[in-house]
């Protein structure tokens, strides 16, 4: 098994026994878009702290990891066009759906809820056309 | 500082470090992952599957209990999917292809991830301020139809 499954597998649970942490302990789904969301309209603002608190843990430690692990490249296209389309498009996109990755995808699907499954086959199929459309049809990414 | 801001902090280190171990900070790995015509990298797969694992023995462990700095579990899932799920998560889809980031991993690389990744953050959070308006228009014309 070639490496980066592993690290993949491992990385993994690791972020799947942070949700779980927060579940158990705080009673919150960990879904980033809707802790920041929470954050930005406003609608966070009875549990403001314990989101501030989160995504200061999610900001430093990358940050400290980085450190001891390894040096780390994004590999972000250098488009600005493209990358401020996209911040707009998984801004609005993951608020109308009420969650992303996280929170439809890791803590939806192991709850086997029907709403997390759906929104995950719609942005893995959207993405997916994207790459497809604009990497291999018009050569932008 | 109260508990419940403690174990925020802890979630989301172990969120970030998850994710930087496991790679989905890299954006060519997660569009690898979306690129099935090109050279098609299954990482992601593992990191979902990884994630899920505990995840789903915590909704287990939760049934019948109370969380531990007390309140109450979130509501069971809403059956309903809806106009806004599908809207959502196809425009949602369509900027994490373009990019290879969604808004976990933006965070946790953005101290890492040059101007790039600072822009992005900057239009994410104006996507996320500028979406409820979006939506309550979503939903009365789902009212009207």
């Amino acid at each position: 098994m070639p490496l980066d499954w592993i690290m993949g597998l491992i990385g993994g649970l690791m972020i799947g026994s942070a949700a779980a942490m927060f579940l158990l302990i705080n009673g919150r789904i960990m879904g980033a878009s809707g802790i920041l969301g929470g954050l930005v309209d406003g609608t966070g603002r009875s549990n403001r702290s314990e989101r501030l608190f989160f995504v200061a843990g999610l900001f430093l430690v990358p940050l400290a990891v980085v450190q001891v692990y390894e040096r780390v490249d994004t590999n972000l296209t250098g488009n600005l066009a493209v990358v401020v389309a996209a911040g707009l498009l998984v801004g609005i996109g993951t608020r109308i759906a009420n969650g992303c990755t996280s929170g439809h995808g890791v803590c939806g699907i192991s709850r086997l809820s029907l709403r997390g499954m759906v929104a995950t086959v719609f942005y893995i199929l959207a993405g997916g056309v994207t790459v497809v459309v604009f990497k291999h049809l018009l050569g932008i990414i | 500082m109260n508990m419940r801001n403690i174990f925020a902090l802890l979630s989301g280190g172990l969120f970030g470090a998850g994710l930087t171990v496991s790679g989905m900070v890299d954006t060519a790995k997660v569009q690898g992952w979306l690129d099935v015509f090109g050279t098609w990298d299954p990482t992601l797969a593992f990191v979902m599957g990884g994630a899920i694992l505990p995840m789903a023995i915590a909704w287990y462990i939760a049934r019948g209990r109370q969380p531990a700095l007390g309140g109450s579990f979130p509501a069971p899932s809403d059956p309903r999917l809806g106009r806004n799920l599908i809207v959502g998560s196809t425009l949602f889809g369509m900027g994490w292809g373009l990019a290879g980031l969604c808004p976990g991993p933006a965070v946790a690389s953005l101290s890492y991830g040059g101007v790039g990744g600072l822009v992005f953050m900057a239009a994410m959070l104006a996507g996320m301020w500028a979406a409820p308006p979006l939506r309550a228009r979503l939903d009365a014309m789902g009212a009207a139809a």
